[in-house]
């Protein structure tokens, strides 16, 4: 036999091997004390650049427990990676209204506020949200709003939805600007420039959203909930249905990128950092004590510094510049706040939600 | 006793043309038709490789890019690559991504090649639901597949926390959900591939090797694994290439912490693909490459016969 | 003489086939025990199963809007499919033809940029095709040869280059496969009856490649019919697909048992399809 061919042969028995010992030797182990005693490594499962790596070093050299992220692209993968019964987070970090789901399917760990001191730190209006009024089961930890982003030296600022919902056909940015790719943000703009509740389960208001979009397309030039602020920062379109965040993320590629949100209204969230029923009681403690340490006003202040998207810490925000909190793409000012609405669920609506949305991919340009 | 040359490649226009030529009656023209069929058809090799190559031209140019873009290029700088060298968890991810490939590829390969053997030689009873079952999991939509695996290692206990093991000094994690269903795909890949190649196999040399009085083992390894290499190899090849990139599957099935580059590199569209991953592809490339310009050197003065994609 | 084969007992075969099939069985079938299951259940609301026995998700299948989609994403697959074919045959047909170790090179050269990473690959194309910043466009805009930007993206040209691309491969292996085991005796004997090139193509070395077309043929046709990625790339997001539909079942639409029962229909007739196609082509293909 050549020897090459032994070579392989070799190699071949020896990961045979290997996994065979493996299958004698390695199990997961997991014998619980008889104190909680935190655990030493959690896993946190996040979006991606959510968190400041720096955040999880400081956090390891002050309690010794090594955090290591997992991350998700959009809330549903998670939701169902975790209803189909995946283990093993500590930390999960949903938004809103997944946090609603998720409290109706029981997937959530009540939180032990003696373990949360910090938790004072929020603002009033986070520690009374709608959907998890007294922070029972989440703390926020970042929020943001959903508007239009623009390059602001090739055209007006836009003031209304009309720029996507009603294009003119002659004007520059016609076939150059994308929606998000999502069903529950594309209805909510076109529900909020019908004047509608964009939580609404009003068949005739959402098949009246629907036509809406399907008009839209018209001028579209795609649907992204990932590349769009690329995108405009390159030239390549001139503006985007998106988040705030993101827009400011590349500002630096591009200084005439500009974001606002109409005068009709627009979509607030909260992503909030929540600990799963599935998660031991040490990891649920070594979870706690890490929410607690994003509550620190300082910690606070390097997470919103780093991601750009606007912190619900009070004592965070003291530390935070002025130009940044003056920042209007960042914290809207109370007028704008108010006619901003919160997406919630809407139970078995959301199958009719995402069957209009495909009809209206599907649909034919108009 | 050598097998026959494989002669595929007389059947290239050139050869074809010098054998017309070699006839009686031939005549100049098919010598012409015969080098411009040549010309032709290298010519097209040629722009097929390009094109193979062009994203992969972009990839590397935009990981050299100043900016965090991936759209717009702003100038020259190597800190992606620093970054890439100083991110853990990509280069955890990497490793994790070659080490599943690898183990779900010699897996598959050996259960998907028997299992080919077996379809294309024999007729037996339950032929036709085992053929359904082998191509099942090619035909199935990823997600679902996903879901199902994810839902069954719950169900079952079987769970998804990867095997902590010391092997020779080395401390492994194998997660053997991700492994298990990569494995499962990859059989029926390599299966299709192999069966191809044993369709057209000539019965003939095993035949003679048999009234020689070798025995079926013997008649196996000396004389039908040989001919059927190429089909192997490309079957494993493709399943290393699917393992490699594969997302979905990988997502649902892996153990809190587990992340595969694919993994990673979905869970980074959100915020922006930086060129860290472009620096990352090109330093696989440039390491796959690598390894096919040592392979060259290192079999220039050897033995013909070591593992080929043909005989 | 190929009876001897056929007549050996199924007992070999099994023996062949167990671990292949016990794998399957545990790893495969089992689970998908679970999808069969789901697609009579009804939906919880937010995802999961509610164990009530319904006939529902079937009848929910029989709908124009997945029936047209369906057809979309088939005529996309088939698309796909053909070009591969059309532009693989060649390469394989190139490659097999070469010395002995430049075909191990170029098979190895032709899966190398497979293993960067995928979305970065799709991203590329993005790059080239970009309608008012892609490099294609902008090339040729600035060398005065158009006027207004190509629409090369956003559309089912993109959509179709892209799938073609990441699965040609895909379709030049098994040809290859197949292509390099013919036998020279038959090459002599055509040229010995002064049969020309083209002659020996059609007649010898077509019939003879036809079960690695077949095997490529259906291993580009069934992920590009469940393909959802790259045509939300590189399509704009702006089409939808069988695959988009049913993955947004088990995510956004939390409805596990109508994305169950979508899989199980798509299953169901894929796997007929092949069956048949296989069959059908190897049987008159093949001259045995």
């Amino acid at each position: 036999m050549s020897r090459t061919r032994t070579w392989w042969f070799a190699l071949s028995s020896l990961l045979v091997f290997g996994l065979v010992l493996a299958a004698c030797g390695g199990q997961p182990t997991e014998a619980p004390p008889a104190v909680v005693e935190p655990a030493s490594e959690i896993v946190i499962f996040n979006w991606s650049e959510y968190l400041d790596p720096e955040i999880y070093t400081m956090f390891e050299e002050e309690s010794g427990i090594t955090v290591v992220e997992d991350n998700f692209s959009s809330n549903e993968e998670m939701l169902a990676k975790l209803q189909g019964g995946a283990t093993g987070y500590a930390l999960i970090v949903p938004s809103d209204y997944t946090v609603s789901i998720m409290k109706e399917e029981g997937m959530l760990a009540a939180l032990d506020h003696d373990n949360l001191p910090n938790l004072a730190n929020l603002s009033e209006r986070f520690r009374t949200l709608p959907y998890d009024p007294g922070n029972e089961y989440c703390v926020p930890y970042q929020w943001g709003t959903t508007g239009i982003g623009y390059l602001s030296d090739q055209m007006e600022e836009p003031t209304s939805w009309a720029v996507i919902f009603e294009p003119d056909p002659a004007a520059d940015y016609f076939g150059r600007y994308t929606m998000l790719d999502d069903v529950r943000e594309s209805f909510a703009a076109a529900l909020v420039y019908l004047g509608y509740d964009i939580n609404s389960t009003d068949e005739a208001q959402l098949e009246e959203a629907k036509q809406l979009l399907i008009q839209a397309k018209a001028g579209l030039a795609g649907y992204d909930s990932d590349n769009y602020e690329d995108l405009v920062a390159a030239g390549e379109n001139l503006l985007a249905h998106g988040w705030n965040g993101d827009f400011l993320f590349v500002l630096e590629d591009n200084e005439n990128l500009a974001y606002t949100i109409p005068e009709e209204g627009g979509v607030i969230w909260v992503d909030n950092i929540c600990i799963p029923n599935t998660a031991t009681p040490e990891q649920k403690l070594a979870g706690e004590m890490f929410i607690n340490f994003l509550l620190d006003a300082e910690v606070g202040a390097m997470l919103s510094d780093w991601n750009y998207y606007a912190s619900p810490n009070a004592a965070a925000e003291e530390i935070l510049g002025e130009e940044f909190l003056s920042d209007p793409a960042v914290y809207p000012p109370p007028d704008v706040l108010a006619r901003l609405q919160y997406i919630e669920p809407v139970g078995e609506f959301e199958a009719v939600y995402q069957r209009l949305f495909d009809e209206v991919k599907s649909a034919p340009v108009p | 006793m050598t097998a026959p040359q494989s002669q595929v490649r007389d059947l290239s226009p050139a050869r074809m043309g010098r054998q017309a030529r070699q006839q009686p009656g031939s005549n100049p023209w098919f010598r012409l038709r015969a080098a411009l069929g040549e010309l032709a058809l290298g010519g097209y090799g040629l722009l097929g490789y390009l094109f193979f190559y062009l994203p992969i031209l972009i990839l590397v140019f935009f990981s050299f890019n100043a900016s965090r873009s991936t759209a717009q290029w702003t100038g020259f700088s190597l800190s992606w690559y620093a970054e890439m060298a100083g991110d853990q968890q990509i280069i955890l991810a990497l490793w994790n991504s070659l080490f599943v490939a690898i183990v779900s590829t010699v897996i598959s390969t050996i259960l998907g090649t028997l299992a080919a053997m077996a379809m294309e030689r024999y007729d037996f009873v339950g032929k036709l639901g085992m053929d359904a079952v082998l191509y099942l999991p090619i035909v199935i939509p990823d997600i679902a597949m996903a879901i199902m695996l994810l839902i069954f290692f719950n169900l079952s206990g079987i769970g998804f926390e990867p095997w902590r093991l010391s092997l020779f000094g080395v401390r492994l994690a194998v997660p053997f959900s991700v492994i298990i269903g990569h494995v499962a795909f990859n059989i029926s890949f390599v299966a299709v591939v192999v069966r191809a190649r044993l369709a057209n196999m000539d019965r003939s040399l095993e035949e003679a090797a048999q009234d020689l009085y070798a025995n079926a083992w013997k008649t196996f390894r000396r004389v039908t694994l040989p001919l059927m290499m190429p089909g192997i190899l490309g079957g494993a090849l493709l399943a290393f290439t699917l393992s490699l990139d594969d997302f979905v599957i990988t997502f649902f099935t892996s153990g809190a912490g587990f992340n595969t580059l694919p993994v990673r590199v979905f869970g980074m569209i959100k915020r922006g693909v930086t060129p860290k991953i472009n620096a990352v592809s090109t330093v696989m490339l440039a390491a796959s490459l690598l390894l096919v310009v040592i392979s060259i050197v290192f079999r220039r003065g050897g033995d013909d016969s070591k593992i080929d994609f043909s005989l | 003489m190929q009876e001897r084969w056929r007549r050996s007992p199924s007992f070999r075969a099994w023996l062949l086939l167990s671990p292949a099939a016990a794998w399957l069985l545990v790893f495969f079938l089992a689970p998908l025990v679970v999808v069969l299951v789901y697609s009579f259940l009804e939906r919880g609301t937010y995802g999961g199963v509610i164990w009530n026995f319904t006939f529902g998700n079937f009848q929910r299948v029989v709908d124009s809007l997945y029936l047209n989609t369906l057809f979309r994403s088939t005529y996309i697959a088939v698309a796909t499919t053909v070009l591969s074919l059309l532009f693989g045959f060649p390469l394989a047909y190139f490659i097999a033809t070469r010395s002995r170790r430049h075909r191990n090179l170029l098979l190895l050269g032709l899966m190398i940029p497979f293993w960067t990473n995928f979305l970065i690959r799709t991203y590329a194309w993005l790059t080239i095709l970009r309608t008012n910043t892609g490099l294609v466009n902008v090339s040729l805009m600035s060398l005065g040869l158009i006027d207004e930007p190509l629409p090369l993206f956003g559309n089912d040209f993109a959509i179709i280059l892209g799938l073609v691309y990441g699965w040609m491969p895909v379709m030049v292996l098994p040809i290859y496969a197949a292509l390099e085991r013919i036998d020279r005796s038959l090459l002599e004997a055509a040229a010995d009856l002064y049969a020309s090139g083209f002659r020996v193509f059609t007649r010898v070395v077509w019939p003879l490649s036809i079960p690695g077309v077949v095997a490529g043929s259906m291993l580009v046709f069934i992920p590009a019919l469940g393909a959802f990625i790259t045509p939300a790339i590189l399509g704009g997001g702006k089409s939808l697909m069988i695959g988009n539909i049913i993955s947004n079942q088990f995510l956004a639409a939390h409805d596990w048992p109508f994305g169950s029962a979508l899989s199980t229909v798509m299953m169901v007739l894929m796997l007929l399809a092949t069956l048949i196609y296989f069959r059908t082509a190897i049987r008159t293909g093949t001259p045995r």
